[in-house]
């Protein structure tokens, strides 16, 4: 299962922070410094799967962007990679642009996405097909 | 006066962001906190929603959020869409079970689960499946399972995950889940069947009734996976070209956790999995995650061999693919089946060999460990050049574990002892500072063993500090073989390489180097120094090494101060014992074969000292010899031995009848015997237990008289003191008297040993015990045992000529001689013979 979902910059400010696993809040502060500081360091011929702690991290790079999974030692790490890219696709369909201006849409899509650590759904339409009619329902 | 409307989330975020410090951008927040806090305190329903969302942002930059927890209660229990999400959303970032608050939701949820926008069910769900505790849960149950048997997809998926996490925190709820699963496996729905496959799993995992249950899903979870790959382009599903690889990686690891240990169930999937493994995509990571996956699950369930080669293969391939993370995967992945699947993982070695040089620091781990997995007899040869080329170059992480693993793998299957000695030499040298403290004795014990080897190894060494006396292990192992074949190397005997010449000096400057330098630890301190002692033994230059000796008798250190000290007294007073003490080890046996991490540590010396309990055979080695006598004694106890030389014949009048041992059966057979042999480099030991209170102990314990023999009127009485100066000489006084009528002449007195024993006979007063006790006749003997040996006593008669008196062997043990100190335990004398003539009148 998914331990958590993290968006950070390059210079390592959490942009996004989910947790399916309870973690207190005091520690995640140093779980995400630690976390940043394994993924940022690693250059660019090193594999994108970290062994961190007892589990495992997942991490992808867009832009000036560094997205990382936390995943337990049973799951798929190639099908996670894809997963983080598939959240990517569906966040740049629904973005045109910045995100990060609109952080609790994207916990929406998230949620859409990814529900107490396992997949949901990945097909873009219907992820955000709830979103859209919130939009329709605001404007109204 | 109104307040200002408060600024909305993305305002925020851009003001945040414009801050150019910590202190900054914290000034902001708590500005910000504070105007939230304040329009909460007015109850201001309008834009509580963006309020709760600034703060909810706050809260995810580290700043302390509590005070809103209620607010997202407010938020919940509101009629709008917007005010729920956010408030929702809310609850499940700041909320969680520890808080009390959160079971105010209960009733939301519960009425939110009902309600009519799916939407809004939705949410519920969502909150519910991420943070609901146990009470939470078991109050909501009912309403999840109603909802898993909707025909609405989007409710029904989220419904799956959320029943996961009600079975997660209450597990006996999972049967109420079970008659709404049914039908779950026939929907059309990816994103139901992907939810559906993971409430499967969880549930198989969970309980093995279960497991056994769902077994019977194996064929319909077949078809639905061939579905998908058979079923052409589909724009909803396609991820790259492949059709929803998400659910099919899902239904793969279904599979495998229903075919495991079955096989029926195993035999039912064979087919699809071997049509996944070759007709899936490989150009993309995609298809890439679909084997990977497959390949888990051929190797966990009863695949046939066919398969499993195929999985080995496709693992192959993958290492051969240039996207390192795939590299990565196939390592691992291939390290988990080396075990099972050896054969087939060796035909991929080389590839798995060249990811060593990989950049890739966990591809190195990885590609190490599957290294020495695969190591063999065939082929230690070339894996063992790779391995030592990598530890030269790896990281110093790495190289623990390195030396490590090479050290096992060269003792397992070392095709010489001179290629042995080699690859030992060679890891000492390049990781020298990295090997295990524990490899040294394990080492020094390979070193000893390799008999012929010795001139070799010692010349290697030597020359290797002259280099560098950095490396401790090294150094420790060098020292302790120069001074134990020192001798050899002076000699240039070595036969293996070209003998280098070297003055007895030159040794001791480099030892001497090594007890001065910085570098060197306290434990090498100890090492050099006990190796220059034992070289007093085998150089000639006594003089240097006595003043060496005497200088660290007032070192700082106490080890050191110890040893030089009991060295001096060893020069001063026991130079007689020097020889023997400082001699040549035997070979050491080891407790058990399987590996070097069996022997026995005692006296936290780092040496290493080996209780060999087994019988050892009296022929092969020259530590048996010593023990030859405890195959006539038959001890039963443990006694630790001090092994020294085997002495020659015992010089005393006695002598000759240490033949007659070999027609006495003393105790019945060779029993079988406890031989315990320590051999030991640290004199320290060896005096400690020698002089038991070091050696300035002069007080002697009184050993009790007793009667050897009393028979037909002879009485045979010893009496016992220990010799000054040397307290380990036992000089036992017989005293004999005749009660009998007649005069007994002739008598002779004679006594045999065994061979560690020295005997020394001194002339008895007469020949002649007087009849009606009128005198008696003395003799002294002298018994040195320097090890601590129990034996039998046994004395006989014979009388050859005397015809009123029959030939009678009567054994009888003594009593062991009482010690009090550690000297003597338990030293019996053996009496071979007694000759008695009486004469006749």
């Amino acid at each position: 299962m998914i331990k958590f979902l993290l968006m950070v910059n390059k210079q390592g400010q959490t942009r996004l922070s989910r947790y399916y696993e309870q973690v207190e809040l005091g520690k995640r502060a140093s779980l995400e410094a630690d976390v940043v500081r394994g993924c940022l360091a690693r250059r660019k011929e090193e594999c994108s799967f970290v062994e961190f702690k007892d589990y495992k991290l997942v991490y992808r790079q867009y832009a000036a962007l560094f997205i990382v999974v936390g995943i337990t030692e049973n799951e798929n790490e190639l099908s996670i990679y894809e997963l983080v890219h598939n959240f990517v696709e569906v966040l740049d369909k629904y973005f045109s642009r910045v995100i990060m201006f609109s952080l609790d849409k994207v916990h929406i899509i998230l949620d859409e996405m990814i529900l107490n650590g396992h997949i949901v759904e990945t097909n873009k339409t219907r992820i955000l097909a709830p979103l859209l009619a919130l939009d329709k329902m605001a404007e109204s | 006066m109104r307040m200002p409307a408060p600024i909305r989330l993305r305002e925020l975020i851009r003001t945040i962001r414009t801050a150019r410090t910590q202190a900054e951008e914290r000034e902001m927040i708590q500005k910000e906190c504070a105007a939230i806090r304040s329009s909460f305190r007015e109850e201001d329903n309008t834009y509580r929603c963006r309020n709760v969302a600034k703060l909810l942002y706050m809260h995810m930059l580290g700043y302390p959020a509590h005070f809103g927890q209620l607010e997202c209660l407010k938020l919940i229990a509101s009629q709008k869409f917007t005010d729920k999400r956010i408030g929702y959303l809310g609850a499940m970032l700041l909320l969680d079970e520890r808080q009390d608050v959160h079971l105010l939701m209960t009733n939301c949820i519960k009425n939110d689960l009902n309600h009519s926008t799916q939407y809004v069910q939705g949410l519920a769900l969502c909150t519910l499946g991420c943070m609901g505790s146990s009470e939470m849960c078991r109050d909501l149950a009912g309403e999840v399972e109603k909802l898993l048997k909707t025909s609405n997809s989007y409710l029904r998926k989220k419904a799956a995950l959320c029943a996961v996490h009600v079975i997660r925190k209450v597990p006996e709820l999972m049967e109420m889940f079970l008659p709404a699963t049914k039908n779950l496996l026939s929907e059309k729905n990816h994103g139901v069947l992907h939810t559906s496959v993971v409430l499967l799993t969880e549930m198989c995992e969970r309980s093995p009734d279960m497991l056994s249950h769902f077994r019977k899903l194996v064929p319909q979870l077949v078809r639905i996976l061939k579905n998908l790959i058979m079923s052409g382009y589909s724009p909803e599903h396609d991820v790259s070209g492949i059709s929803d690889p998400f659910l099919q990686v899902r239904i793969l690891r279904l599979l495998r956790i229903l075919g495991k240990g079955d096989d029926d169930s195993s035999e039912a999937m064979n087919d699809i999995l071997a049509q996944v493994a070759t007709n899936t995509e490989t150009s993309k990571n995609v298809g890439n995650a679909i084997l990977y996956e497959t390949v888990l699950t051929i190797m966990d369930i009863k695949s046939e061999s066919g398969l499993r080669v195929l999985a080995i293969n496709i693992l192959g391939r993958f290492l051969l693919n240039n996207d390192k993370n795939i590299r990565y995967v196939a390592l691992t992945s291939l390290l988990k089946t080396v075990q099972t699947d050896h054969n087939a993982v060796q035909r991929h070695r080389s590839t798995i060999v060249d990811c060593l040089k990989d950049l890739d620091v966990s591809i190195k781990r990885r590609a190490m460990e599957l290294s020495f997995a695969l190591v063999n007899g065939n082929n230690i040869r070339g894996m063992m050049k790779e391995l030592l080329y990598f530890l030269d170059s790896c990281d110093p992480d790495f190289k623990a574990d390195c030396a490590s693993g090479i050290f096992l793998a060269a003792e397992k299957y070392a095709p010489s002892k001179r290629w042995h000695i080699d690859t030992i030499m060679r890891v000492l040298t390049t990781a020298g500072s990295y090997v295990r403290d524990d490899s040294v004795p394990n080492l020094i014990q390979l070193i000893t063993n390799s008999v012929e080897m010795h001139a070799y190894t010692v010349q290697r060494l030597y020359k290797a500090l002259l280099d560098d006396i950095s490396q401790q292990p090294l150094v420790q192992v060098a020292s302790w073989c120069i001074g134990e074949y020192g001798d050899l190397l002076v000699s240039g005997q070595c036969e293996e390489e070209e003998p280098i010449q070297v003055s007895e000096d030159e040794v001791l400057d480099v030892l001497e180097g090594l007890l001065v330098s910085n570098l060197s630890t306290p434990v090498t301190r100890g090492y050099s120094l006990t190796a220059i002692m034992k070289l007093s033994t085998r150089f000639s230059s006594l003089n240097r090494i006595k003043k060496v000796v005497s200088i660290y008798g007032s070192s700082i250190d106490v080890e050191l101060q110890q040893r030089a000290v009991e060295y001096n007294a060893l020069f001063k007073k026991y130079d007689h014992m020097r020889p023997a003490l400082l001699e040549r080890m035997p070979i050491m046996e080891k407790t058990a074969t399987n590996g070097p991490s069996e022997t026995v540590q005692t006296n936290g010396e780092t040496d290493s000292t080996i209780l060999d309990t087994k019988h050892l055979p009296s022929i092969s080695q020259p530590a048996s010899q010593a023990n030859d006598l405890l195959d006539l004694l038959g001890g039963n106890d443990v006694v630790p031995i001090i092994q020294t030389t085997v002495p020659t014949k015992p010089a005393s009048a006695g002598g000759e009848l240490l033949d007659l041992l070999g027609d006495l059966s003393l105790t019945g057979g060779p029993t079988p015997t406890p031989a315990s042999s320590v051999p030991m480099s640290q004199p320290p030991f060896l005096l400690d237990g020698l002089t038991s209170q070091p050696l300035f102990n002069d007080i002697a314990a009184v050993i009790p008289p007793m009667t050897a023999y009393n028979k037909n009127g002879l009485i045979i009485e010893f009496t016992f003191e220990r010799s000054n100066p040397n307290p380990n000489i036992a000089v036992i006084t017989i005293h004999a008297t005749n009660s009998t009528e007649a005069d007994m002449t002739e008598f002779v007195f004679q006594a045999a040993v065994p061979k560690t024993f020295q005997l020394q006979l001194l002339s008895p007063s007469s020949n002649v015990v007087p009849a009606f006790n009128q005198g008696s006749v003395t003799q002294v003997i002298r018994v040195l045992n320097p090890q601590k040996v129990r034996c039998y006593c046994e004395p006989r008669t014979h009388s050859a000529s005397y015809r009123s008196r029959s030939s009678e062997i009567s054994p009888f043990v003594l009593k062991h001689l009482q010690k009090s100190d550690e000297c003597l335990s338990g030293a019996k004398l053996n009496i071979a013979k007694l000759k008695l003539r009486a004469a006749s009148h």
